[in-house]
């Protein structure tokens, strides 16, 4: 008869503490270069300011930019700046870090359609300047709050946050 | 599409590990005890197996280059043709998808299909391990974390259709209730909508019970061309339709409230199966719930479920067990565990049971002749389904 295979057996958090083990701490370095659509995009929030393209068929306003339309297949060349102000189409109030943390203050990231981009356009980014997450609504409308000129480094965080727009 | 295809393919053996937090054993040992179970009543043997397709997450997860080859082994792979396939959380049903078309085109008469996820070796969470699926130039400096995709997915879905939160809540007492029934269950447990939502806040809306765990396991299944599933098996399950789809990966720019890719390869794989009427020829189903949401989320993108109205029929038990279209009898991913890879083939192993009448105390009372596997991945882009028949 075959030996009994084992169908698996979980470790308690100490069991796993004192179980033999070898460890690895890869140090991992990556630089990517943004391309040239997004290095286009970077370079205009130096500037303070959100640029997006226009696919020549389909005339979708999108951003992040691209070099070619995804629906269309084709290349893209016309270039725009959009506002630097938009809507909230969905948001979170985050309470953890990335390896599950908890924070002291929570995160309230947001997709945020750019005003100027087709509807239902938008980039990921956070809020803040809000006095109480539970305030914050799908459809509020946002501001960017730019870091100081001098500051920026042509990066997706020259934008600190966006900000609820007074009505 | 030219569906000309050459032969037709079964299901003739199933097999999985436990589902757990920590796996004493390594990968490459639970991959190995997951092949053993699925031949075990397959009626054929490793030597029968002419290929051999592997799911598993990308290397930098477990730190292990060339993860594929290093399982190899464990997965009956020694010097047969073998392929890795992979498409994140979707990869479980993209696996039998490949598995499949291995056999229908002629190429092999068998293949074994494994999936393996050992998630408990990224350290201090695994959590941080799924960071790098974020574009690197503008979505990572901003200091992202997981569970944001799905809280902002599903505060939008929740949104469109004004679905509140102790609906969604039903999920988890669901899944979890049904998770104590399987043998192998790393989280079922008992528990009420009250406590689902005074569970701490992960991510508003996501609350904790709302999130199934990292786990560790894997799980396996058996596929062979007609003539060899007739000879060896007293119940062949039939693969009669899969489907596939990917959209695109600027999701910011999607109305994330309903999965658009998944209604696409459902199409694909209801025309391939002649499904013309999902609601009644669907019997059972096991659509993919790594967040409880998602469940309610993706029947509605299977067809099974108008728009935002999934939620009122779980309400109403059409979900359970004993009800007209049971969903995650087998707990899923909130009640049984979440192995990335092998989550979506543990629940292709579930529909495999539920159609043979093996299932046990998780057996759907409406005895069920078809049933659908669905998985789901990447950055909120991937849709794998799987539909499974005896008839
Ligand atoms: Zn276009």
């Amino acid at each position: 008869m075959e030996p009994k295979v084992i169908r698996g057996r979980d470790l308690k958090r100490d069991e796993f503490e004192k179980a033999l083990k070898v460890e690895y701490h890869p140090e991992a370095r990556y630089a990517w270069d943004a391309g040239y659509a997004v290095g286009k995009f970077l370079e205009g929030l130096k500037q303070g300011k959100i640029l997006g393209v226009r696919c020549r068929r389909c005339r979708r306003i999108l951003v992040p930019p691209r070099a070619f339309c995804e629906l269309c297949f084709v290349p893209i060349d016309e270039w725009l700046e959009l506002k630097d102000t938009g809507t909230v189409n969905t948001f979170s109030i985050s309470y953890v870090s990335m390896d599950v943390k908890r924070l002291e203050e929570p995160e309230i990231p947001a997709v945020i359609e750019i005003d100027g981009a087709s509807p239902g356009v938008g980039i990921l980014h956070k809020l803040g300047e809000v006095d109480d997450p539970k305030n914050v609504k799908i459809g509020m409308k946002v501001k960017a709050v730019w870091k100081p000129e001098k500051e920026r480094t042509g990066a997706i965080t020259d934008i600190l946050y966006f900000k609820p727009l007074e009505e | 599409m030219g569906l000309n295809i050459k032969h037709k393919v079964a299901v003739v053996g199933a097999g999985m590990s436990n589902v757990m937090r920590r796996a004493e054993e390594t990968g490459r040992e639970l991959s190995f005890y997951a092949v053993k179970e699925a031949l075990k009543n397959s009626g054929l043997t490793i030597e029968d197996v002419e290929c051999v397709v592997m799911a598993t997450a990308p290397d930098a997860f477990d730190g292990v280059h060339m993860k594929g080859e290093y399982l190899a082994d464990g997965a009956g792979a020694f010097r047969k043709p073998y392929m890795r396939s992979y498409v994140g959380g979707g990869s479980g049903v993209f696996a039998i998808i490949h598995g499949w078309y291995m056999v229908a085109s002629g190429m092999f008469k068998t293949c074994l299909v494994v999936a393996e996820e050992k998630m408990s070796s990224a350290q201090p969470h695994p959590q941080a391990a799924f960071n790098s699926i974020y574009d690197h130039t503008l979505e990572r400096p901003l200091g992202v974390n997981l569970l944001w995709i799905f809280a902002l997915e599903m505060n939008r879905y929740m949104s469109v259709h004004k679905i509140p939160l102790e609906d969604i809540a039903l999920v988890s007492v669901k899944n979890k209730r049904n998770g104590l029934d399987h043998p192998c269950t790393q989280v079922g447990a008992e528990v009420t909508v009250k406590e689902v939502l005074e569970s701490e806040i992960m991510a508003w809306p996501v609350h904790r019970l709302m999130v199934s765990p990292t786990s560790d396991a894997a799980a396996a299944i058996v596929i062979a061309r007609d003539d060899i599933a007739r000879r060896v098996s007293e119940q062949p399950v039939w693969i009669k339709g899969v489907g596939w789809n990917l959209d695109t990966a600027f999701w910011t720019n999607r109305d994330l409230y309903y999965p658009d890719y998944v209604e696409k390869a459902a199409r694909m794989a209801y025309e391939m199966a002649g499904i013309t009427n999902p609601r009644k020829e669907i019997h059972v189903v096991e659509p993919y719930d790594p967040f409880a949401y998602k469940e309610l989320h993706h029947l509605e993108g299977l067809l099974l479920a108008d728009r935002g109205k999934a939620p009122e029929l779980l309400k109403k038990g059409v979900f359970d067990r004993d009800g007209e279209l049971p969903s995650c009898p087998s707990g899923g991913l909130l009640g049984v565990g979440n192995p990335i890879a092998a989550a979506g083939l543990m629940k292709v192993c579930e529909i495999f049971w539920q159609l043979r009448g093996e299932a046990g105390k998780r057996q759907v009372k409406n005895n069920p002749k078809t049933g659908l596997a669905q998985a789901w991945g990447d950055l909120m882009q991937v849709g794998t389904v799987v539909i499974l028949s005896v008839n």
